[in-house]
């Protein structure tokens, strides 16, 4: 059986590993390579690791952080961040990393995707949509770590990216980021709807019952969280965590039976 | 000692990695002089079956891996994509696989499963077909890492070593003789990948 992915979200600023809150206020939360060991330790189903710096500045992807990351990493890893060209796509898969994704960049110019697919396989292409809640309803894809608005529907950049050959596409709530109170689960269900294409939802998850929750509303999913795994407490104390292999089992079980055949 | 054929695809570093922490001897090979005293062939691969096929060629190591494989019967564990061209051809493309194990690859579309989400990601089951050293160890509860949207249709039901089930029941591990296959990612698997590549550390 095709197990929901349960995905460990890193956020990387200024070489540091950071959490956000609403896309605002990265708190320092440790050292990423010192992460990666301990989610190896913990058998983490995948890592995502986003350099929010590096589209918000123009900065080239940091190749240097990148192969220590693929290098220490012993589960499958997804890179995000500054990624603007199929040839940087090349080079990051080469380093040892199994998918890079992309987002502003693929936003502004779709063709992008279909360059990557290209060069690496559609298997490895990641679009990432950052989606915020529209006051009349729906959600509009917002680029730019949440500062430019694009004027287009989750759904219709969901499309596109399946379109141009992505291998899966990973929707961020803004709203919910950081928030801890579950995740947007209209939101995850618009686009679960919108394409056959493996997905992740990130944002929102504050507890091990909020990914049970996605995994029955969605089925297989990726299911993304970053201050779940690196918060612990009321107070936001800084602890990596990650559920043990019997109660992930158990969560996945009892959550995916719910989901019912039609997922 | 175990040479990871490095023709431009996969992740060597990570095959790397997991033989430094089982203190077995490992090395890269780049050109056709590296393949020397090779007793284990790893040939990863990612990426599309043509692309792989060219750059095999072009490394030049294509004749001196033959040569191991058919010839010395050093035993050879191609890994996804490196996998599939151990077959003799692929929907994916046109170009002529290695043929060393009797099959086609298939794309997981041709299946008509609308309902499908393809590529097939995650973490999936892998049921050995009967005991094999390859497998020691992982008879019962193996899961490892897929990352893919074509499989390996094998003629002769003897080579399938493993079976997953997406869509259809489709071989995720092949076996004939010296040569073996797997769909999914050892090197990216945890305990359970890392069991596997002891396991061809000590075939």
């Amino acid at each position: 059986m095709l197990r929901p992915r349960i995905i460990a979200c890193l956020l990387v600023h200024e070489g540091g590993l950071v959490k956000t809150t609403k896309f605002r206020d990265p708190k320092y939360v440790g050292d990423p390579i010192n992460a990666v060991k301990i989610f190896n330790e913990k058998e983490a189903d995948e890592l995502m690791v986003l350099d929010i710096d590096a589209t918000a500045t123009g900065a080239e992807p940091n190749v240097r952080l990148i192969s220590q990351f693929a290098a220490e990493c012993r589960m499958p890893l997804c890179y995000g961040g500054g990624v603007k060209t199929a040839e940087q796509a090349k080079r990051i898969i080469g380093l040892g990393v199994e998918k890079v994704a992309i987002s502003s960049a693929a936003i502004e110019r779709p063709e992008l995707i279909a360059e990557i697919a290209e060069a690496v396989g559609s298997q490895s292409v990641v679009v990432v949509l950052d989606a915020k809640k529209k006051l009349l309803g729906g959600w509009e894809v917002w680029t730019h770590n949440g500062r430019k608005a694009t004027g287009r529907s989750v759904a219709d950049m969901a499309k596109l990216a399946a379109e141009r050959g992505a291998g899966e596409v990973v929707v961020n709530s803004i709203d919910q980021d950081g928030v801890m109170s579950g995740y947007d689960l209209a939101l995850a269900r618009k686009v679960r709807e919108a394409i056959r294409l493996p997905i992740s939802v990130l944002g929102g998850a504050g507890s091990l019952a909020d990914l049970g929750t996605l995994i029955a509303e969605c089925g297989v999913v990726g299911a993304a969280a970053g201050s779940l795994f690196v918060f612990k407490g009321a107070y936001r104390a800084v602890l990596i965590s990650y559920p043990a292999p019997a109660q992930k089992e158990e969560l996945v079980r009892s959550n995916l039976a719910c989901a019912g055949p039609r997922r | 000692m175990i040479t990871i054929v490095d023709y431009g695809l996969g992740n060597i570093l990570a095959f790397q990695n997991v033989y430094k922490r089982l203190n077995v001897e490992c090395t890269i090979a780049r050109r056709a002089d590296d393949l020397r005293g090779a007793t284990r062939l790893i040939l990863p691969g990612v990426g599309a079956f043509d692309h792989a096929m060219e750059l095999l060629d072009a490394s030049g190591m294509r004749a001196p891996v033959d040569e191991l494989v058919l010839d010395k019967r050093v035993p050879v564990l191609g890994i996804c994509v490196g996998m599939q061209i151990l077959a003799r051809a692929s929907e994916e493309g046109s170009a002529p696989g290695l043929g060393w194990i009797a099959g086609r690859v298939r794309g997981f579309r041709s299946l008509g499963r609308d309902d499908l989400l393809l590529p097939h990601m995650g973490w999936n089951d892998v049921r050995p077909a009967r005991p094999s050293p390859l497998f020691a160890g992982l008879e019962t509860d193996a899961r490892f890492y897929f990352l893919h949207s074509f499989f390996f249709e094998c003629e002769r039901a003897e080579d399938v070593a493993a079976t997953s089930a997406y869509g259809t029941d489709f071989a995720s591990a092949v076996h004939a003789g010296n040569i073996h296959g797997v769909q999914f990612h050892p090197e990216k698997s945890h305990h359970f990948g890392t069991q596997l590549l002891k396991n061809f550390a000590e075939l």
